[in-house]
């Protein structure tokens, strides 16, 4: 294979890309100075966008970032309340909102806090100067002699004053720009943030309040289902809509294209028209040749590929000549979501103004998408967010969304719910795509790396709505007019794309890493957590250990030589001394522990965790029986949250280490329930202890770092037990046995 | 066809098919969120109640076939304002993300406590065996039941 030495500018240009649809900040807003202005307020600078007093006593505080089930919610309220110096209790949030809120493009790549909470802290700042300023004109005292607590101002001489009756005073007090006059509290005044708080959203969803799409009920609802090709690239013949129009309840069938769906007055009744309508359909023979799976490395790495340098050192300097080579290949398959939920939308098209309830991580883009397909203005479109099941990236909310809204506009004036069955999400959602990874080191005399050569292959995992050039929804695709994908955006690093994390946090005098972008996309792709940081650390984490061993190093002591960053050193120590690493320990054939560090996207959060592993060599079960982490996350929140985050993590890249891939025959996806996509069950989840290291601003992020090092200690763990390493993913009882025969 | 079925100690008249799964029943015609829609195939135990005091998947048992057994769903344990030991331990432990699978983490926690109401943690872990959590908040059900387990029975 060739290797194309692009610019950035011409790789954009080739793609047909605009690079500011993706909304990325430049890497200067992360740990801005305070005089910048944070990411999420430059298109949004009106305070009344953000923050407004209520006449019932409250602070509706409005954002454009999505719940997730990460509480990111109530990570902001605190933030709010903070700034403000109002009661936490007094806080309302209203989240991404089209008809109503700032626009923050997406909540993804564990920047909420520092994007979102960024704006809210300068916006409570700013409201809390205002009032402030009010206060002392009201008083005739100087705005220094003030204090505040609780929403009231307080003077020297026992005058007061609350916030909401300072408002009271002028209607246009709390609007207009933002100027960034008042200077946000230094996190060592800190109250509210830092401290650990109850998620706001939890009571109602634990005692059954209506909490999620699939909660809304509106006056004249019907159901709606879809009916899916048999595998990608099947065209519709014929189906018998007149039949199914004759079924019980049934209030519309929608046929265009390739896109079947069916309406009814009850859920059951949708449910069953949706299986007659599936009998009914005649699909064309097509198919796209998937790949064989059991050799998903070299398949992959056979497609067409854009390739990009996208990180070099110290290429001019020679290798030396008696540096010792090494190399390895590694994989790790497709991946599911696999919410326990499947995806949800409601729709409903009145008065000409389509309105979607959806659990999108990104309501400003999908609405431009939406209007697109339906022929309608954005104005005509609104999109509000109303949270799902846990969203670990770009799933099927997107598409059912559409699917909601085709429907909507065969039933108009009827607001329409439209659920995905189990195996449409597991059939037709974005996968986490299949990842190649290759790496060439060359050890030193002195055990130090001297040369680092690395390779990735995989499709984009940056597939969502809202990009230039075309439309990403599902639906879109197959309608008798269809729309045409998006091209795939170029994701510069740091956050990079499939080589998101390709460029290790290590000091590497001589390196080169080469992203091979995929264009032949055979199986669905999009972004699922960390994008390709968690195949790139399994690689790299590995093959550290790798030529630690062959160093004759210490895993623990060969990082920490490589290392300069002292957090990243930090962890790693911290991490090592709660686990009792003890170097030169070694595994029994059965029992073993391994080491990985990550960084994640380079510039986010840093964790290194231990992984203690036994292996049945009979059955080829890992059982993991421990996981320390040490983590990194920059200014704390909420400690409690943050932790639940990072163990979430945890436990979904065991899972995926041990369990998880799509399967697929050659035609067709094959894993469409939970048979034939396993996840981590209850007796299989490992004791986590999570240390939180270091608590200074600005935020880092935890809502995906600590997948990545989890896997690749957890293989680590496997080679130092049986002193084989399994270098594709996932470890499978099968390849267990297979590598240990 | 109309059925009356008692639900959270509420009797109900609904009109639907014999063969509708109880989940459509009780979340469209009762109006009830707690049990979920989560694969239709009794697999991950989003929908699960107590019909008749046994765990149930109501999106496998048609509403024919409930007849006079009682049905508890999550809404029948305790209220936002008054929760049930077993909410409040979850809300206590923070025991959720997403919140999607609470419905039957709670449910299996509520029949395994009726029948045992001092288990091991490996009997809780039993119990939810067939409870799938996607976010990864495991150890933190287990230790919100074994904290519920030490209440005083309600």
């Amino acid at each position: 294979m060739s290797v194309a030495r692009l610019s950035r500018r011409h790789v954009t240009q080739s793609l047909g890309v605009v690079l500011a649809t993706f909304a990325l900040p430049s890497p200067l807003a992360f740990g801005q100075a305070p005089a910048n202005v944070p990411f999420s307020l430059r298109n949004n600078r009106k305070l009344e966008g953000w923050i407004r007093l209520e006449a019932d006593g409250t602070v509706m505080v409005f954002t454009g970032k999505a719940e997730l089930g990460q509480g990111i919610l109530t990570a902001l309220a605190q933030i709010a309340a903070e700034e403000l110096d109002v009661g936490f209790d007094k806080i309302r949030m209203v989240s991404a909102d089209t008809s109503r809120g700032p626009d923050e493009q997406y909540t993804f790549g564990s920047q909420s806090v520092e994007q979102g909470g960024g704006a809210i802290r300068a916006a409570g700042a700013e409201a809390r100067g205002i009032l402030v300023a009010a206060a002392a004109r009201r008083f005739g005292v100087r705005a220094e002699e003030l204090k505040v607590s609780n929403g009231t101002v307080v003077a020297a001489d026992g005058r007061r004053a609350t916030f909401w009756e300072l408002a009271n005073e002028g209607a246009g007090l709390l609007k207009g720009d933002i100027a960034l006059a008042a200077a946000p509290k230094k996190p060592g005044d800190y109250a509210i943030v830092g401290k650990s708080v109850n998620r706001i959203d939890l009571p109602g969803k634990l005692t059954g309040a209506p909490s999620y799409v699939q909660d809304i009920r509106l006056p004249g609802m019907v159901f709606a289902r879809v009916v899916r090709p048999p595998r990608y690239g099947a065209r519709l013949l014929a189906c018998d809509e007149a039949a199914v129009r004759a079924r019980p309840g049934v209030v519309a069938v929608i046929s265009d294209g390739n896109f079947l769906a069916v309406a009814a007055g009850r859920e059951e009744q949708a449910i069953a028209a949706r299986d007659a309508l599936a009998a009914s359909a005649h699909w064309s023979d097509d198919a796209v040749e998937l790949p064989d799976m059991a050799s998903l490395r070299t398949e992959l790495q056979k497609l067409r590929a854009e390739t990009i340098v996208v990180g070099t050192a110290g290429q001019s300097e020679p290798v030396p000549a008696q540096a010792r080579r090494m190399s390895a290949e590694y994989s790790r398959a497709y991946l599911s979501h696999a919410a326990i939920g499947p995806s949800c939308a409601v729709a409903w098209l009145k008065d000409g103004r389509m309105t979607v309830w959806s659990h999108t991580q990104g309501a400003f883009p999908l609405r431009g998408d939406l209007a697109k397909v339906l022929g309608m203005q954005n104005g005509e479109v609104d999109v509000v967010h109303v949270p799902g099941a846990g969203c670990y990236g770009h799933n099927g909310a997107d598409d059912v969304a559409l699917d909601a809204a085709l429907v909507a506009r065969a039933v108009p004036g009827a607001p329409v719910k439209l659920q995905w069955m189990r195996d449409d999400e597991f059939a037709w959602a974005p996968f986490g795509p299949g990842m190649a990874m290759k790496v060439e080191a060359a050890l030193g005399s002195d055990g130090r790396i001297v040369d680092w050569s690395y390779d990735v292959w995989s499709n984009s995992h940056a597939m969502r709505p809202g990009q230039a050039g075309g439309v990403n929804l599902l639906a879109a695709w197959d309608l008798k007019t269809p729309f045409v994908k998006s091209p795939a955006p170029h994701i510069p690093q740091p956050f990079g794309d499939g080589d998101r994390n390709a460029v290790p946090s290590y000091e590497l005098p001589r390196k080169e890493i080469r992203n091979h972008l995929l264009l032949d996309a055979p199986v669905r792709n999009g972004s699922f957590r960390t994008l390709g940081s968690h195949g790139n650390i399994f690689a790299i984490e590995s093959f550290m250990d790798e030529l630690a061993e062959a160093a004759g190093s210490d895993p623990l002591a060969f990082r920490l030589a490589h290392l300069r960053d002292p957090r990243a050193q930090a962890v790693l120590r911290v991490a090592a001394d709660k686990a009792g690493w003890a170097p030169g320990r070694k595994g029994d054939g059965q029992r073993g522990r391994g080491l990985a560090f990550c960084r994640y996207k380079s510039i986010g959060m840093y964790a290194a965790v231990v992984v203690d592993v036994e292996v049945d060599r009979k059955t080829g079960v890992i059982k993991v029986l421990r996981v320390v982490m040490a983590a990194d996350i920059g200014l704390v929140v909420n400690p409690d949250g943050a932790k639940n985050q990072l163990e979430g993590g945890i436990v979904q890249a065991v899972s995926l280490a041990l369990k998880e891939q799509v399967t697929f025959d050659r035609r067709q996806i094959t894993s469409r329930d939970w048979s034939g996509y396993s996840v981590l069950t209850f007796s299989e989840v490992p004791n986590i202890d999570i240390v939180l290291v270091q608590r200074s601003d600005p935020p880092l992020g935890a809502g995906e770092g600590s997948l990545p090092p989890t896997s690749a200690a957890l293989a680590n763990a496997f080679a130092h037990a049986t002193g084989r390493r399994l270098r594709e993913l996932p470890m499978t009882p099968e390849r267990v046995k297979a590598t240990l025969s | 066809m109309t059925y009356r079925i008692t639900v959270n100690g509420e009797s109900h008249e609904v009109a639907a098919a014999p063969e509708t799964p109880l989940l459509y029943v009780l979340r469209n015609d009762l109006g009830l969120n707690g049990p979920k829609f989560g694969c239709g195939l009794g697999q991950c135990g989003a929908c699960a109640a107590l019909v008749g005091g046994k765990l149930t998947r109501t999106c496998s048992v048609a509403l024919a076939d409930i007849k006079d057994a009682p049905i508890v769903t999550l809404e029948g344990l305790g209220t936002l304002q008054r929760p049930h030991p077993l909410q409040k331990a979850f809300i206590d432990a923070q025991a959720a993300q997403c919140g999607y699978c609470s419905n039957g983490m709670i449910m299996a926690a509520k029949a395994l406590l009726d029948r045992n109401p001092k288990p091991s943690d490996e009997e809780i872990k039993d119990a939810l065996a067939d409870q799938l959590c996607r976010c990864g908040t495991h150890n933190r059900i287990v230790s919100a039941i074994r904290k519920a387990a030490m209440e005083p029975v309600r």
